[in-house]
C-alpha cells in the first residue's frame, strides 16, 4: 500500500563522518528532480571529525519535500534515520510521537550507549516506545554486500551511507538512477569505489523492499510549481552565481577578494570554479586584504565583492570604511553564523545586523539588504550589485549559514531574462567634471577609472572637498558632507520597490521579519491564515534603507512581532526608525532555525489576548 | 615593464612638473620626501609612460601623501593596507603602473602580513619603502626599524626589541627584485626606479629617508657628503664592488662572510674583488650585501637584485584565459543549464 503525502520530512544523521551530508545531498537532488518543493537544513559540528560516537560529533541533514506546503525544512522529522546511539540522542528531544527511526542496530551496543549518554538501551528500556522503530543491521549487511570487492573494513564502511539513502529512496518511491551515475562521475578513476557505493545504495534499497516493516510505502507528489526549467541550488551556490550575471549585465569583469571562512567559503569554492566566466580571484592573507584587494579593483573598475562571515566582518571594518568614504561600489556579503567571537562557527544565527548596520568608526551609512530563501541568494546579490554600482556605495549583503547551506529548486533565470545594471563610468573626458561631483537624483558620483585620459585624480580616506575631492579639513565642508553620505543611501529607496505584506484583511497582528527565516515564518503565518486568524506577515530584504511605505504597513496594526535569530536587533533599529509604533520581539538564539510550532504558539498566544 | 608599451607622447615628452599635481605639498621644510617625489617625476618622464595609466596607491603616514602631489591616479587609503589595496588594482588592471608609497612603519610593523604577502606573490607593483626608523606622522614613536635601545617619546628609556632589516624580511619572502637608495642621490633614486619599472614583479625600493623633525640625521653616517664615498657601496650590475674616494676598496668573500680589502694592499688586486651579479639565482649573495652594516662595511646601494621569477597577476590571468578557452561553458546559461535540470509544465 502506498500512501500519498503532502510533504514529509526525512534526516540523515551520523557521526560526522558517516557521510550523512552527502546522503542528504543526493537525495535533495533526486527529489529536486522528481519536480518536489524541498528544503534542506544540514547540521554539523565545527570539528571535521568530532570525537566518534558523541552527541557533539553528530552531524545530519534534514529534508522536507513535497508538492506544497514546503516553506521551511521542518520542525521535526517524520523519518530520522540514525545510524548509531548518539545520533538518536541528539534528536530524541526533537520527535514527535508516531514518527519512524531507522537505527543501524550494528552500533547500538553497551559502549555507543555510554558514549552517547545512554544510561541504558533505549531499545528496551521503553525510550522509543511512542515511534515505530526499524532495527536495520546497517554496517553488516554493508559488508556482507562488499565482501568479494577487496576493500579493506574502513573503505567498505564507509559506504554505509548509501545503505541508508537506498532506505530512504525506498520510503519515497525516488528513483535511484541520479544518484548511481553520481558515483559513476565521482569516482571515475576509482571503479571499485564507485561499484562499491552502487552495490551499498541499491542492497539498501532492497533490503527495505524485503523486508516490509516498513509500514507502507510513501509517494510524494510532485509540486505545482511555475513552468519553467529548475535545478537544484544551495544558498552559497546561488549567490556565486547572482555576482557572475551581475557582473554581466554591467559589462564588466567580476573580482573576488576574500579569506575562507565558514559558513561562507562555498562562495570561494564555487567562483573558484568559474574562471572561464571571467572572475578574478584573491584568496588574500587574512580578512582585511581580502576586502582590501577588493576595493582596489573597485577603484580600478571592476565589480567588485569580498566574501565573510562575522568574526572576518569585524577585521573588514576600517576597510567598509574607507568604501564609505571614497564612494567606491563594492559587495560585502556576511553569511552570518552564531556569535560573539569564533561562536557557534556552522550553527545559524541573525545577530550581525548591528554590524552591519553600524559597525564602523564616524558616521558612516551603508547599504545593508538580506537574501531570504536559498534561490533568492541569486536575486540579491543580483540586486546588491545594481545599487553599488548605480549609486556608488558599498552594500553590505547578509546571509546567514542556514542559507548559505540550504538548499532549494531554483527556477533559472537565463541572462537575457534580467534586466541590465548602468555602473556610473565615465569614459571619457568631459570638462566639467569633478571626482566628487554628483547627479541630482542619486547623489552618486561617477567612476573614473585609472587608465581615463585627462581625469586623474586622486581619492583617500581623509575627508574631502564636497566637488573636487581634494583634502577638506573645513568645518562645514565636514557637515555638509556627513549629510550627503547619509542622504545618498537614503535615496536608495526611491529606486526600490515598495514593502509588501500577506494578509489585506488583517488588523491585529502583524508578523515581521528578515533574512534567512523568511520560508518558516511565511509557513507559520500562512498556516493560522488558512485557520482564518487575524495575521498578516511582511518580511524585510531591504534593511537600510527601509521601504518608503514601512510605517505604512506597520499603522494598520494593533500589535507588531518582530521574529528573529538575535536578542531583538532588527526589533531596535525599527524602534529608532519608528518610535511612533510598539514593537515586540520574538527572539531565539540557539544557533537554530525557528520552528513552526513555536512560533505559531507564541502567534495564538498573542492572537488570543483581548 | 609594468605599464603598458605605448609611449605618452611623440615629439614633445612629457616634464617632471607635468606629473605634480596642483595640490600644495606639505611635509616639513627639509624632509626626505621631496627629493623622493621630484626623483618618481623624474623616472616617470624617463620612462615615457602616460598620466593615466599611472596609479600611486599609499597607506597612512606622512609619505603616505605621496599620491596627493601626483598628476596621476592615485588613492590614499588605510594604514598598511596599501600594497593590498594596489594588488586588487593590478590584478583589476595588468596594463597599469602601480605604486605602492609606505613608511617604516606602515609596510613593517601594521602592514607587515601584507607586505610579505604581495612579496611572495611577486605582484608587478612597484614598492617604495620610506625607511626613517621613527613614525612621524603620529609625532615621534620608535618604529619596527629602529635601532635596539633608541630612546623617542615612547621609548623614553630605550627600544628593548630588535629592529627588522627590510631586505632580510624580502629574502625571506623570496623577493624577485630589491634595492635601496638614499634619499640625497636624486639620480641614483631616479635610475633605481627606471629599473624596478622595467622588473616584471615585486620591485622594492628601499629609501633611507631623513625625518627633520623626529629622527633628524638617522641616516646621516651614510649619506653626508665628507663620509658617503666610504660608507655606500653603489652596486652596479656587471661592474666590480669598488667603493671609497679613490674607488680603492672592494669587497670579497671569505668563506661566507664578505671582507672588505684595499687594492694595492698585501698582494690585493682589482681582479680579487667581486663583480655584482643582480641576477643571481642563489639570494646568498644578495643576502649577504644588504646586511651589511657600518662601520665594518658600507651600506649597499643600488639594485642588489633583480631575478625572473612567475608574476602573480599575469599568472592569474593566464589562468582564467586557459580557462575561457577549454571550458565546456561558453556563457552563463551553458551553466545554468548544465547537470541536473528538471521540466515544470
Amino acid at each position: 500500500m502506498k500512501t500519498e503525502l503532502e510533504s514529509v520530512v526525512i534526516k540523515f544523521a551520523g557521526d560526522s563522518g558517516d557521510g550523512m551530508q552527502l546522503a542528504g545531498m543526493l537525495f535533495t537532488e533526486t527529489t529536486a528532480n522528481v519536480g518536489n518543493e524541498i528544503a534542506t537544513f544540514p547540521d554539523f559540528p565545527s570539528e571535521i571529525r568530532a570525537p566518534q560516537g558523541t552527541v557533539a560529533g553528530v552531524s545530519g541533514f534534514q529534508i522536507h519535500f513535497g508538492s506544497s506546503g514546503v516553506h521551511s525544512p521542518g520542525d521535526s522529522p517524520d523519518i530520522l534515520i540514525a545510524m548509531n546511539p548518539a545520533a538518536l540522542m541528539a534528536n530524541l528531544s526533537q520527535l514527535k510521537p508516531a514518527c519512524t527511526i531507522i537505527i543501524d542496530i550494528d552500533s547500538f551496543d553497551k559502549k555507543h550507549f555510554e558514549k552517547a549518554g545512554f544510561e541504558g538501551n533505549p531499545l528496551e528500556d521503553g525510550t522509543l516506545a511512542d515511534y515505530n522503530v526499524i532495527e536495520a543491521p546497517i554496517a553488516s549487511l554493508t559488508k556482507t554486500g562488499l565482501a568479494d570487492l577487496g576493500l579493506d573494513n574502513k573503505s567498505m564502511l564507509r559506504c554505509k551511507n548509501m545503505f541508508a539513502l537506498g532506505i530512504a529512496y525506498w520510503l519515497f518511491n525516488e528513483p535511484l538512477e541520479k544518484s548511481l551515475s553520481f558515483f559513476d562521475r565521482k569516482f571515475k578513476s576509482n571503479p571499485t569505489i564507485a561499484e562499491a557505493n552502487k552495490r551499498v545504495l541499491k542492497a539498501g534499497h532492497h533490503y527495505a523492499e524485503t523486508i516490509e516493516a516498513i509500514r507502507s510505502s510513501f509517494t510524494v507528489l510532485p509540486a505545482k510549481k511555475a513552468a519553467g526549467t529548475y535545478r537544484n541550488i544551495t544558498g552559497n551556490q546561488a549567490m556565486a552565481w547572482g555576482f557572475l550575471a551581475a557582473a554581466k549585465k554591467a559589462k564588466k569583469d567580476l573580482f573576488l577578494g576574500t579569506y575562507p571562512i565558514t559558513p561562507a567559503t562555498d562562495i570561494l569554492h564555487e567562483l573558484s570554479k568559474h574562471k572561464w566566466a571571467g572572475v578574478k580571484i584573491i584568496q588574500a592573507e587574512d580578512e582585511i586584504a581580502g576586502i582590501c584587494s577588493a576595493i582596489g579593483a573597485s577603484f580600478a573598475g571592476d565589480v567588485a565583492i569580498t566574501t565573510t562571515s562575522g568574526p572576518g566582518m569585524a577585521l573588514k571594518t576600517e576597510a567598509i570604511g574607507l568604501a564609505v568614504m571614497t564612494e567606491l561600489p563594492l559587495v560585502i556579503v556576511n553569511v552570518q553564523r552564531g556569535g560573539p567571537s569564533t561562536g557557534l562557527p556552522t550553527k545559524t544565527e541573525q545577530s550581525d545586523l548591528m554590524q552591519a548596520l553600524y559597525g564602523r568608526n564616524g558616521e558612516s551609512p551603508i547599504a545593508v539588504i538580506s537574501a531570504s530563501t536559498p534561490a533568492n541568494c541569486f536575486d540579491w546579490a543580483f540586486e546588491a550589485t545594481r545599487i553599488a554600482l548605480e549609486h556608488m556605495t558599498p552594500v553590505i549583503l547578509l546571509s546567514e549559514s542556514y542559507l548559505g547551506n540550504g538548499a532549494e529548486p531554483w527556477k533559472i533565470k537565463l541572462t537575457e531574462e534580467l534586466p541590465d545594471i548602468h555602473p556610473r563610468t565615465l569614459e571619457s573626458y568631459d570638462e566639467n567634471w569633478k571626482p566628487y561631483n554628483r547627479d541630482a537624483e542619486k547623489l552618486a558620483r561617477n567612476w573614473v577609472v585609472p587608465g581615463t585620459k585627462g581625469m586623474e585624480h586622486r581619492i583617500g580616506g581623509l575627508e574631502k572637498d564636497e566637488c573636487t575631492g581634494c583634502v577638506s579639513h573645513n568645518p562645514q565642508n565636514h557637515a555638509k558632507m556627513v549629510e550627503i553620505r547619509h542622504d545618498k543611501i537614503n535615496r536608495i529607496a526611491d529606486f526600490i520597490p515598495l514593502q509588501k505584506y500577506k494578509g489585506k484583511d488583517a488588523t491585529k497582528l502583524l508578523v515581521v521579519g528578515w533574512g534567512g527565516q523568511f520560508g518558516i515564518l511565511f509557513g507559520a503565518v500562512n498556516q493560522l491564515q488558512k485557520e482564518g486568524k487575524d495575521i498578516a506577515f511582511t518580511h524585510f530584504n531591504y534593511i537600510n534603507p527601509l521601504p518608503k511605505n514601512t510605517a505604512q504597513i506597520f499603522q494598520k496594526f494593533d500589535r507588531i512581532l518582530v521574529c528573529e535569530l538575535n536578542k531583538g536587533q532588527f526589533a531596535a533599529y525599527l524602534r529608532m526608525q519608528f518610535p511612533q509604533f510598539n514593537f515586540e520581539q520574538f527572539n531565539k538564539f540557539e544557533g537554530l532555525p525557528f520552528k513552526i510550532i513555536d512560533l505559531k504558539n507564541k502567534f495564538n498566544e498573542i492572537l488570543n489576548e483581548a | 615593464m609594468k605599464h603598458k608599451m605605448e609611449a605618452a607622447t611623440i615629439g614633445c615628452p612629457l616634464k617632471p612638473k607635468d606629473f605634480a599635481s596642483d595640490q600644495e605639498v606639505k611635509w616639513c621644510p627639509g624632509c626626505g620626501d621631496y627629493a623622493v617625489l621630484n626623483a618618481v617625476q623624474r623616472a616617470l618622464v624617463e620612462l615615457n609612460v602616460k598620466k593615466e595609466d599611472v596609479t600611486f596607491i599609499s597607506g597612512i603616514g606622512c609619505s603616505s601623501r605621496f599620491p596627493y602631489y601626483m598628476d596621476t591616479y592615485g588613492f590614499h587609503t588605510i594604514h598598511g593596507r596599501g600594497v593590498a589595496i594596489a594588488t586588487g588594482v593590478k590584478v583589476a588592471n595588468p596594463e597599469l603602473s602601480v605604486w605602492v608609497v609606505a613608511g617604516d612603519g606602515d609596510a613593517l610593523a601594521i602592514g607587515g602580513n601584507h607586505f610579505i604577502h604581495a612579496i611572495r606573490r611577486n605582484v608587478n607593483l612597484n614598492f617604495l619603502l620610506f625607511n626613517n626608523e621613527i613614525y612621524g606622522l603620529t609625532k615621534g614613536q620608535y618604529s619596527p626599524t629602529s635601532e635596539r635601545g633608541k630612546i623617542t617619546k615612547s621609548s623614553p628609556h630605550g627600544t628593548v626589541e630588535s629592529p627588522f632589516n627590510p631586505l632580510e624580511l624580502a629574502i625571506g619572502a623570496h623577493s624577485s627584485f630589491y634595492a635601496r637608495v638614499p634619499d640625497t642621490d636624486v639620480k641614483l633614486m631616479t635610475q633605481v626606479m627606471v629599473e624596478a619599472e622595467k622588473h616584471e614583479g615585486l620591485s622594492l625600493i628601499e629609501i633611507l629617508q631623513n625625518c627633520v623633525i623626529f629622527n633628524d640625521k638617522v641616516h646621516a653616517a651614510i649619506t653626508a657628503k665628507e663620509s658617503k664615498a666610504d660608507n655606500q657601496l653603489i652596486l652596479e650590475h656587471g661592474k666590480p664592488m669598488l667603493f671609497g674616494a679613490e674607488k680603492n676598496k672592494g669587497l670579497r668573500l671569505k668563506g661566507l662572510e664578505l671582507e672588505v680589502v684595499c687594492i694595492g694592499e698585501n698582494g690585493i688586486t682589482a681582479d680579487d674583488v667581486l663583480v655584482h651579479d643582480e641576477k643571481l639565482e642563489n639570494p646568498t649573495l644578495h643576502y649577504l650585501l644588504s646586511r651589511m652594516s657600518l662601520p665594518e662595511f658600507p651600506i649597499a646601494m643600488g639594485v642588489i637584485r633583480n631575478v625572473e621569477a612567475a608574476v602573480y597577476d599575469k599568472s592569474l590571468h593566464a589562468q582564467i584565459s586557459k580557462e575561457q578557452e577549454n571550458s565546456k561553458f561558453k556563457s552563463l546559461n551553458d551553466l545554468y543549464l548544465s547537470g541536473n535540470t528538471f521540466r515544470i509544465n
